[in-house]
């Protein structure tokens, strides 16, 4: 499997002085195509910085960070910006939509920001809302829709155009438990699909949907739990 | 053997029995129906506990469907054993309905070695709690990774039999079991942390010698009193 996501050695300092805080403290991380990783943590452990800045909204203080093989710290911020469009995808847990666009106009933006012509930008919105299992709502705004609902088109908006890293920031978080479950399905059958996943959560239940989980505190990857071995215990014998 | 003692087998296999007189191997099968291998169960446990429930009364044989020594004192089973069938007594019936009708007891709470591990390990000198604490968290994680996987795959994800959806229960409840542990061992981590920073936690050097009297205050009652 190909790294999609590569952290080598990242550190993240946040002001100086008395005041500094190392955020990261010297993380190495990847994410392969098909594969979903979870990051777990307590609050203030890295976790949602090791996200940003693997999603180029944030940069390391040191260390390289690189999508399909691309440094971002090499990018220049426009740079940064058209990787962003184009093949990073991030979901966060209050969906941030744009209230104001239809369902498919929210999936279509970055599309038509990355220059494509609209029409063209609305038949892959409609491919991804299909994707994940809402085409039927559209033409909706955001406020017609439920929490789940949203979510599904975050995640579409995600995945718009092929882009094959998809970071999402407790995604879950702001949906009841069935919802959350359903939104966990998505992202692993984009993961199955052939897309890297990244997902930020404190909930155990949700993390175990990784193939693997990633332990961070205080700015260190401290274990990592992959899964194979325990599954012949529980296979129902013939 | 922990909390899956010798009597849940015991009424457990009666129950199934309820529909209709089966065989010891046929019992196993429907048993792990609907409990993967979670807690395999031996065919030589099947027919001690069917020896065992005979000799209570509370199931018999079918006749003509076997030797009446299928099952001999010493506890050996031979092979006219397995063509016995068993078929449940009226007072059978009694126990399994008072079985479904009576809660679980919980005086006994269930999880207990690792409580008591790490109650041991925080007052003792010289153990690494913190890496107790991820090593087990991790080694549960991995569990729980496994039973997500059982979940969203195989007979549990669609249940379409009432034995598929009784499955992919038994594996919700082991999901929640090991949710709540990882909870727990966050939790400690959390509080041992703030203890530390706080500089209230201090382990004995050595064993602390009897007291004659009680105790007056923990540690943390003198801190926040």
């Amino acid at each position: 499997m190909t790294a999609v996501l590569h952290l080598d050695n990242v550190t993240r300092v946040h002001g100086d002085g008395a005041t500094e805080v190392h955020a990261l403290r010297g993380v190495s991380f990847t994410a392969r195509a098909g594969e979903l990783v979870a990051v777990m943590g307590p609050s203030g452990s890295g976790k949602s910085t090791l996200l940003t800045i693997a999603g180029g909204l944030d940069e390391p203080t040191s260390g390289t960070v690189s999508v399909e093989g691309t440094v971002l710290g090499g990018l220049g911020n426009a740079g940064r910006a058209r990787m962003r469009r184009t093949s990073i995808g991030y979901v966060f847990q209050d969906f941030n939509l744009i209230p104001a666009l239809t369902a498919a106009e929210n999936v279509a933006l970055p599309r038509e920001l990355d220059g494509e012509r609209s029409r063209a930008a609305r038949a892959l919105a409609l491919a991804a809302l299909e994707e994940v299992g809402i085409a039927g709502l559209a033409d909706r705004f955001p406020d017609e829709m439920s929490g789940g609902q949203q979510q599904r088109v975050a995640i579409a908006r995600a995945i718009v155009g092929e882009r094959r890293l998809i970071l999402a920031d407790e995604p879950t978080g702001a949906l009841d438990t069935d919802t959350g479950e359903e939104i966990l399905r998505l992202l692993r059958s984009r993961c199955d699909a052939g897309a890297a996943g990244v997902l930020v959560t404190h909930e155990a239940r949700h993390a175990a949907w990784a193939d693997r989980v990633v332990f961070i505190r205080d700015g260190l990857v401290v274990d990592e739990s992959g899964a194979d071995s325990a599954e012949e215990l529980l296979e129902v014998s013939p | 053997m922990g909390r899956w003692g010798a009597m849940s087998i015991r009424q457990a296999l009666l129950a199934l029995l309820e529909p209709g007189p089966m065989y010891g191997y046929q019992l196993r099968a429907e048993f792990e129906q609907r409990t993967g291998a979670t807690w395999p169960l031996n065919v030589g446990q099947v027919y001690t506990t069917l020896a065992r429930l005979e000799r209570d009364a509370l199931v018999e044989h079918v006749d003509g469907s076997g030797a009446d020594d299928a099952t001999d004192q010493s506890g050996q089973h031979g092979p006219a054993a397995a063509q016995v069938m068993y078929r449940i007594t009226t007072s059978g019936r009694g126990e399994v309905s008072a079985w479904f009708t009576t809660p679980v007891p919980r005086t006994q709470p269930p999880r207990d070695e690792l409580a008591i591990k790490l109650a041991i390990a925080v007052t003792l000198p010289g153990v690494d709690v913190a890496s107790l604490i991820q090593q087990q968290r991790t080694a549960t994680m991995t569990a729980l990774q496994d039973y997500t996987r059982l979940k969203r795959s195989g007979r549990a994800s669609r249940p379409d039999q009432a034995e598929d959806l009784a499955w992919s229960l038994v594996l919700d409840s082991l999901v929640f079991d090991a949710e709540a542990e990882i909870r727990w061992l966050d939790h400690c981590e959390a509080r041992l942390r703030r203890a530390a920073v706080e500089g209230r936690l201090h382990t004995p050097a050595r064993p602390t010698t009897p007291l004659t009297r009680p105790q007056p205050a923990t540690h943390e009652e003198e801190v926040t009193s």
